[in-house]
């Protein structure tokens, strides 16, 4: 991290299971930055500490997409807009939808769903 | 094991994907339009927020050959100019034709509203408020999308594969994201939309499905690739304090509009000391930008991120909210005050002038596969213009539905599964997981986008060059092979970042052969070795793979003249 900059850490408590798993609570510690937001915290724990940790998101910084909603702290937010806080955030997958695995939710609207399209190879 | 059969099959769902999509179905053909993350959301389409350039000449006289002259300067004698004249001549149709479709562009006395962005000569560049283009843009397609039928949508199905035979594309092989199936495609015709690299570099202001994979579909089916040297990189990107909700590319505008100084990490103004000054041409300035403040981080007088203060403080505070408008109440949720504050810029990799070659039909060189979008390479040469790149997107969408259309209903089926094979097998051997090295494909990934940060980035020297192309080889032929891969069933993203990872590795070795093979600077292609540019060197890349290696030749820049079918 480059100097200047304020260092610090907090906690981050995700949510993680899926259909074929037991559900469980991971608490992983992040490197902190006032004006963090949650989705730069869980794209760290990937990349530094644990990959198979499923999150969804695309455009990261423009809040453009919306592909990146769970519950954070017990609302529902986008996480690329949800800011990081100190002592610990809680990140949960969206209540309403089916759970596909840890972070990520069927959101895909059913028409572009694969299964309306399927035909069997000859 | 899943198979879908369809005429034409689009790769990516972004605004040249959506374009290309309406128009094949209008020609009577079936499409599937596949995207890796959710149709019309996953690329860089919905992401822009500045302005769309066309020669409507609804605010001023205008002609699209003027903006065609726009184009070319700023290209710096590198436009393929046949597709420059085709992105300028039918850029006011689609601008239109979105309009008609409810894309809503900003109106001022019952006309579309245009401004004059930096490098056009006339006010030809249309936005939708506020800051709103993108989402505009996408939400239009996407309702005219699926209004169509004949279109079948598919969110979450990354390309990995084309499938070719005997020289002719025949189909693809995807991953469906959510369950790790493997899917088989069969199309007469295959159009690669899948939006630029920027995701290659470590600053970048794009986002995360932007790796670069059209370029190694297209290499690996047997396409060429051209000007992979000319990406281009934003001088002032926004880096600090974070800002989240917003186009990290935001200040330009604002910059140019209210005259924000540029001040090293001392708080001095340092520009002129690199012999520019902060009026003159946008292209020039923009260049210079980037290496004064690249320069003034080397000599350890940037900013604590790296970069360099852009600082609106002088400017009174009225003025300051009449030019940036609610614009700046966002800032303020993000802890940002312009009044009080400056903010850390500093260059980011935005867009690639390079791609995919096409011919005037969006054709490759491989029957039946065609690209568009910021995919296709040449329209822009060496440097682009603002707000050229969404006209790009629809233009060439447009063209490469309508002839992909054409060819896959002249064009019987020749799928054979065999053909596949390869591919689904590879995907089924990477389900079993694999316990390599404990490197993971997401790391590695890392320290691909660190090397192309600084060896490959706005400026560029051969030593770095050279040591950037070992490495990346090293990394395809040794670490690659032996990543480890975990298990899930479920969006596995290890294996979703090994296909990104593999496409990266391609794409990154073009960019550094053509890079390293430039001996000269020209717009966005920056040589510390090689100031200026050299006219023997005005001629353009092709690369290609043979046998599995990737070779670069040179071939002669397009010159326009040439007559083309209008669509
Ligand atoms: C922040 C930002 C701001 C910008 N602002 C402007 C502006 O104001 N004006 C302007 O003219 N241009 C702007 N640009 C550039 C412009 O947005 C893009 O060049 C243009 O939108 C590209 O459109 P596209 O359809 O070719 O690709 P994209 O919109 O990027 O779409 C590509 C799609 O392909 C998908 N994809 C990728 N790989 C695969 C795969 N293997 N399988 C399946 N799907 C895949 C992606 O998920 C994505 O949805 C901006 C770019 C950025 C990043
Ligand atoms: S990542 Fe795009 S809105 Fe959050």
């Amino acid at each position: 991290m480059s100097k200047g900059a304020k260092q610090d850490t907090t906690a981050l408590r995700v949510w993680r299971g899926c259909p074929d798993q037991q559900e469980r609570y991971d608490t992983f510690h992040v490197p902190f930055e006032e004006g963090m937001s949650v989705l730069d915290a869980l794209c760290w724990v990937r990349s530094h500490v644990d990959p198979s940790l499923a999150v969804r998101y695309s455009c990261i910084n423009a809040n453009a997409c919306k592909t990146c909603m769970a519950l954070v702290d017990g609302e529902v937010e986008y996480t690329c807009t949800a800011r990081l806080k100190r002592p610990m955030v809680t990140v949960e997958p969206l209540p309403k939808r089916p759970v596909i695995r840890d972070l990520v939710t069927d959101t895909a609207p059913e028409e572009e769903k694969l299964q309306g399209a399927v035909r069997e190879a000859p | 094991m899943t198979h879908l059969s369809t005429d034409v099959l689009i790769v990516g769902a972004g605004g040249a994907g959506m374009y290309a999509a309406i128009v094949a179905a209008r020609s009577g053909a079936s499409v599937l339009l596949l995207d890796k993350s959710l149709v019309g959301r996953g690329g860089a389409t919905i992401m822009a927020q500045m302005t769309v350039a066309a020669a409507i000449a609804q605010q001023e006289p205008d002609h699209w050959t003027l903006h065609l002259a726009d184009t070319i300067e700023a290209g710096r004698g590198m436009c393929n100019e046949e597709l420059s004249a085709i992105l300028c001549e039918e850029g006011p149709a689609r601008i239109l034709e979105m309009d008609e479709w409810g894309a809503r562009w900003a109106r001022e006395e019952g006309h579309i509203k245009q401004v004059k962005a930096p490098g056009h000569s006339r006010c030809r560049c249309c936005y939708v408020d506020f800051l709103n283009t993108g989402p505009a843009v996408a939400a239009t397609l996407r309702r005219q999308v699926s209004n169509m039928d004949a279109i079948k949508r598919l969110s979450n199905i990354a390309v990995t594969d084309i499938v070719v035979d005997g020289g002719r594309t025949v189909g693809a092989v995807g991953l469906e994201l959510v369950s790790g199936d493997v899917i088989t495609f069969e199309a007469g015709a295959v159009i690669l939309a899948a939006g630029g690299l920027t995701k290659l570099f470590r600053r970048n202001s794009a986002s995360t499905n932007m790796g670069g994979e059209a370029y190694a579909l297209a290499l690996r089916a047997g396409a060429e690739l051209v000007d992979m040297e000319f990406v281009q990189f934003f001088p002032i990107a926004h880096l600090a304090p974070r800002l989240v909700g917003m186009d990290p590319i935001m200040w330009d505008p604002f910059r140019y509009k209210l005259g924000g100084k540029l001040l090293n990490g001392n708080f001095e103004e340092f520009i002129h000391s690199y012999g520019g000054s902060d009026a003159g041409k946008y292209t020039t300035v923009r260049d210079q930008a980037s290496y004064a403040i690249l320069k003034e981080v080397e000599a350890g007088r940037g900013s604590p991120h790296g970069g360099v203060y852009l600082d609106f403080r002088h400017v009174p505070e009225l003025e300051l909210r009449q030019a940036v408008g609610p614009v700046i109440d966002r800032l303020l949720t993000n802890g940002i005050d312009l009044t009080k504050m400056p903010v850390e810029v500093g260059p980011m990799a935005h867009y690639h002038m390079g791609g995919v070659r096409v011919n005037s039909r969006m054709a490759t060189r491989v029957p039946g596969l065609y690209a568009a979008g910021e995919a296709v390479g040449g329209a822009n040469g060496a440097n682009r213009l603002s707000g050229n790149a969404i006209t790009e997107a629809f233009v060439f969408g447009k063209r490469a539905g309508r002839f992909a259309a054409e060819e896959a209903l002249r064009t019987k089926s020749a799928w054979n599964a065999k053909y596949a094979a390869e591919e689904v097998e590879q995907a089924r051997t990477l389900r079993q997981g694999h316990e390599g090295s404990d490197v993971t494909p997401v790391e590695l990934q890392g320290e691909l986008k660190d090397l192309m940060w600084e060896n490959v980035g706005p400026f560029r020297t051969g030593e770095g060059l050279a040591k950037a192309l070992v490495r990346i080889r090293e990394m395809k032929h040794r670490d690659f092979a032996d990543l480890s891969i975990s298990r899930e069933k479920y969006f596995n993203l290890d294996i979703q970042d090994w296909f990104e990872l593999r496409a990266m590795l391609t794409t990154a070795e073009a960019v550094v052969m053509a890079a390293l093979a430039r001996n000269e600077s020209r717009g966005a292609h920056q040589r510390l070795d090689f100031s200026g540019s050299d006219a023997s060197l005005l001629k353009n890349q092709v690369l290609e793979l043979e046998n599995g290696r990737l070779t670069a030749s040179w071939a002669p820049v397009v010159c326009s003249s040439v007559k083309v079918e209008p669509v």
